[in-house]
């Protein structure tokens, strides 16, 4: 795959913002390899129940679609939008006003005009006005309405799966449209007629059958983190025995099973493992892991919001099965979106477990009274400030850091300072890259919502190119050598994309600086991190 | 040449004719154009507002997915961006009137650029905002001003208002051009162009060019069309105004009557602000609504502190810790995690 | 339901401000005000130029007057029959319409205007 990959500035050379030529609706699709993925897996569709398990190909013709799919598309269009009025008002209010034009990553990285968040909306606000107003229906195309045909479809697949709903553009909307939203109703219409990709659909079959994206067993989800254990030792002369599904431990721990599985998040995860270890050595703090419940992040909000449903239901359920305290949950992306703004709604009310307490340090976290998650970033900020944690921040002098916003828990439950406090309290060289790429305007790593595979690689690097050059910006200036984040898709996705675009650059999860930092107690002394790079003046 | 806004360009010149000519002696259309029309067209504005609303009221709003634009509510050292991620309705008010007053959102825009292929930047961008201010709030000041026109006697507020915008005197007195009096009121000019800049930017700027409908034009040209007639018959062609306000007063006390001496140009101007208010409930302009009901901008942003109640919730086929210790039981017990049932003896 | 109430009283909020014409007048008839000449301005029959003109460019016209003679000193007006008249708002225009409350007034009352030629020109400069 890597071969075939264009180079940097040739992909940059192709990139035109001026869109021209014919009108959006006479530009026929043209379904460009390395910009989409492969079509689903029967096999994962039918695990979960879901319509219209088969065999097909973007690129074939016929897309073997059920006879009567126009119909199916309709009468889910018409449910939607009784069922959400973001959908219903999205829909009718947009003033083409252009303000959301070039604040995609998608567009800014492609040049293609069907990027541009007005238009991605326009694709379906298209069929709307054909299938619902009565202005498109009287004034057809001059209305801007079309009718729903086999190319329409085709559009929809081809760009729906081109955004990663992010919401930056939400942002900068004067109403607050949001396409992410526009792009999961369309996503579930497609997905009414099996039309979903297999880098969603797979994971989200894996997850609903063993718990987790990877499909990791029970038995090699533990192999997996014994493996960790055995790089702890090396490391810092400590072993750590993470306890699993531990019945009435104080608190369950819930991270992307990204993180078990692939560098760099596999040192983030040693990270929790160590941290863990320290408070239930220091202060008998029992925070357990589950097989059953091993995946925060969840591909079923790709797919529609009943498969989020279904894979999120698992946390609670093992929460209440376990008598845990409350759940504790780690660095990802999506995953906080779920929690913060669906999970209570969806699988709630938690009441059978208890508001968040920092046994520690007495913290209440009033803010995850109804949830009862606390996101780990909050955990560790609080442990911190309490001088909870002995830290030896000068054990990461040898990166210099930046810090890269991830879109969900940014602009869906507003996680900005926490990290950066704790990332300050860990390292001593810590760069921000420029304004309007950070914070809630921060820039989408440009393989989220379930579109880092391999075969749609030039999608992602030109999707990633925004943060990217964000990161060159700083790199450039400040010698920044290190991206941090909070994300395990961005820890997925961030290695190729920095590799491509600004390859001195390495990315990392906060716990592993944290990890890093953290003085365990009885420890050898230290020679590498938890990489085994050696520390600063242990180069010899 | 695009289509788009030669169609709605071509659409208003003709609706102005229409009316125009309709009015003109011989024709005497005086009752449809200034009392029939306007009538049907109030209506179907209120009838078709008031359901385009309610058609949105009955659209359940299962989640609550706030865009949240700054800092959470967290713990107590962090400053919460109160405005930006709301915790509270009150600041969910707060939010709300500055997105509705100030346009807040669009005042965050920026405008990338690929420098030299390379390297993107970003500046502000102010224009889009200046100009969508411009153009509202010199709409809004048309409209109120124009209730001199509809009320008997006139409320201050109207003549305070009227003095403000009238506080630039501009007089014009060359033998060739004499203008002046009545004075110049600047929401008018404002208001032309200001349309004149959306227009313009439709059309120059590439990307808004590619995105525009059809439907993006119309009422720019409408907007254009009804204050360059409002314009005209202010300050050139002089109209007789008594006569007029005879005529809208008498739509609005239901005594319609037409008077003598109202000019064509009245009439192709009011019925240009018929079809703005018929055409208004069925397209984009519902936007004026539609910001209220916004999901991502109306709701408070403590999710999770607050349970939202989803009023169609159902439940959902989930796959149980039974199932799957079921499923992987012996792997479980041959790993040495905790299983709850132990595997029967096979005898 | 909470929301739908919201969502029904803002509607109502907005129906009663944009019908507020409608019921501001309601039961009020508002016609034209009626004009009364004074037996001079009856007696002359017409204007310094036709009524049709002059009830549309009246201001017009004074603005022209004023700077004819503030700016150039120049007195006299000659009209599209040749007859000629002093550009006076005083001795010209309020020697016939002598009575402005109940002809300049009553038609700028009714279109809320609020002419400027008051503040310094006195109403009645005969003192009568």
């Amino acid at each position: 795959m890597a071969d075939e990959l264009i180079k940097p500035d040739e992909l940059l050379s192709q990139i035109d913002h001026r869109p021209s030529g014919a009108g959006w609706m006479d530009t026929p699709l043209d379904i460009r390899k390395g910009m989409y993925c492969y079509a689903s897996n029967p096999k994962s569709v039918a695990t979960l129940g879901l319509p219209y398990a088969r065999p097909w190909n973007p690129l074939e013709e016929d897309w073997k679609l059920p006879e009567n799919w126009q119909e199916i598309i309709y009468e889910g269009f018409r449910e939607r939008l009784e069922k959400f009025r973001s959908f219903k008002v999205f829909m009718d209010i947009c003033v083409r006003c252009g303000a959301c034009a070039d604040k995609c990553h998608f567009f800014i990285g492609t040049g293609d005009p069907k990027n541009m968040p007005v238009l991605r909306a326009e694709l379906l606000r298209s069929v709307y006005r054909n299938d619902f107003t009565t202005a498109g229906k009287i004034l057809g195309r001059l209305g801007g309405a079309r009718p729903m045909t086999l190319d329409v479809l085709k559009e929809w697949w081809y760009y729906l799966f081109q955004c990663t709903e992010c919401r930056r553009c939400s942002v900068f909307c004067p109403y607050g449209i949001d396409t992410a939203e526009i792009t999961i109703m369309g996503r579930e219409l497609l997905n009414l007629l099996g039309l979903n990709i297999d880098w969603i659909a797979t994971p989200v079959a894996n997850c609903y059958r063993t718990g987790n994206h990877l499909g990791i067993q029970p038995h090699a989800f533990k192999d997996m983190l014994d493996f960790f254990v055995d790089e702890i030792e090396e490391v810092t002369g400590i072993k750590v025995d993470p306890p699993y599904m531990q019945k009435d431990a104080d608190i369950l721990f819930i991270t992307p099973s990204g993180d078990v599985f692939a560098d760099p998040g596999t040192y983030t995860c040693m990270g929790y493992m160590l941290l863990f270890h320290y408070l239930k050595e220091k202060y008998d703090l029992n925070i357990t892991w589950s097989t059953y419940a091993s995946e925060g992040g969840n591909f079923g909000f790709f797919t529609s919001h009943e498969t989020m449903k279904r894979l999120n239901s698992k946390m609670y359920a093992e929460a209440k099965r376990l008598g845990v305290k409350w759940i504790l949950g780690g660095e990802c992306g999506h995953m906080w979106r779920v929690i913060t703004q669906y999970m209570d709604t969806m699988n709630g009310p938690a009441d059978f477990l208890e508001e968040p307490v920092n046994p520690i340090t007495g913290t209440t976290f009033e803010n995850a009274k109804s949830t009862k998650m606390v996101h780990i970033a909050e955990f560790t900020a609080d442990l911190i400030k309490h001088g909870k944690l002995e830290l030896d921040p000068g054990r990461n002098d040898n990166q210099i850091v930046t810090f890269h916003d991830s879109c969900n828990p940014a602009r869906g439950m507003g996680l900005l300072d926490e990290p950066r406090y704790v990332l300050e309290n860990v390292v001593n060289h810590f760069y921000e890259m420029p304004a309007g790429t950070i914070r809630e305007q921060t820039f989408c790593c440009g393989s989220g919502a379930g579109l880092n595979a391999g075969e749609n690689m030039e999608l992602r690097m030109a999707g990633g190119f925004p943060r990217a050059n964000a990161v060159k910006h700083v790199h450039d200036n400040f010698g920044v050598n290190m991206l941090a984040c909070v994300c395990a898709i961005d820890r997925a996705a961030f290695p190729a994309s920095m590799e491509y675009w600004v390859p001195e650059v390495d990315v990392t999860g906060l716990h592993e600086l944290v990890a890093n930092a953290l003085i365990m107690p009885g420890e050898k002394e230290r020679e590498t991190d938890l990489r085994g790079e050696p520390l600063p003046g242990m180069e010899e | 040449m695009n289509k788009n806004y030669m169609v709605s360009l071509i659409a208003v010149i003709v609706l102005f004719l229409i009316a125009y000519v309709g009015t003109q002696q011989g024709a005497g259309l005086q009752l449809v154009f200034g009392i029939i029309i306007p009538y049907l067209a109030v209506i179907l504005f209120v009838v078709g507002f008031i359901r385009r609303v309610m058609g949105w009221s009955r659209s359940a709003v299962p989640f609550q997915i706030t865009t949240t634009c700054g800092q959470q509510p967290s713990l107590p050292w962090f400053k919460q961006a109160k405005i930006d991620n709301p915790s509270s309705t009150f600041f969910v008010i707060i939010r709300m009137f500055l997105e509705i007053v100030c346009f807040r959102s669009l005042f965050r825009n920026s405008r990338m650029k690929l420098n030299g292929g390379t390297k993107l930047t970003y500046q502000l961008e102010i224009f889009l905002w200046v100009g969508a201010l411009a153009f509202h709030y010199a709409f809004f000041t048309v409209v109120v001003r124009h209730l001199r026109f509809f009320t008997e006697p006139v409320p201050f507020f109207v003549t305070l208002l009227e003095k403000v915008d009238s506080f630039m005197r501009i007089e014009v007195l060359y033998d060739a051009i004499q203008s002046g009096l009545p004075g110049v009121y600047m929401s008018g000019l404002v208001l032309l162009a200001a349309t004149l800049y959306l227009f313009l930017r439709r059309v120059l700027i590439p990307q808004v060019r590619y995105i525009s409908l059809a439907a993006d034009f119309f009422p720019l040209f409408l907007i254009m069309g009804i204050a360059l007639s409002g314009i005209f018959m202010r300050y050139f062609t002089k109209v007789d105004i008594v006569a007029i306000k005879e005529l809208t007063m008498g739509l609005v006390t239901f005594r319609p009557t037409i008077p003598e001496g109202v000019s064509g140009l009245f009439y192709a101007h009011m019925f240009l602000v018929s079809i703005l208010l018929a055409y208004f409930p069925f397209s984009k302009l519902m936007h004026l609504a539609g910001i209220f009901l916004s999901p991502t901008r109306n709701m408070t942003g403590n999710t999770r502190q607050v349970r939202y109640v989803n009023p169609w919730n159902y439940p959902v086929k989930v796959h149980t810790y039974d199932e799957y210790e079921d499923d992987f039981r012996e792997k479980m017990i041959d790993a040495g995690l905790p299983v709850v049932k132990m595997p029967e003896e096979q005898p | 339901m909470k929301d739908k109430n919201m969502i029904l009283a803002g509607l109502v909020v907005f129906i009663v401000v944009i019908t507020f014409p409608f019921w501001f007048n309601m039961g009020k008839a508002a016609p034209a005000p009626e004009l009364e000449l004074t037996a001079k301005a009856k007696a002359a029959k017409t204007c310094v130029m036709p009524t049709a003109f002059m009830t549309a460019e009246h201001m017009q016209l004074l603005d022209v007057w004023r700077h004819n003679v503030v700016r150039s000193g120049e007195r006299m007006f000659v009209n599209a029959d040749g007859k000629l008249f002093d550009m006076s708002l005083s001795n010209t225009c309020l020697d016939c319409h002598s009575n402005k409350e109940k002809f300049c007034d009553r038609c700028h009352d009714y279109a809320s205007v609020d002419p400027y030629c008051w503040d310094c020109h006195i109403d009645n400069p005969k003192g009568e």
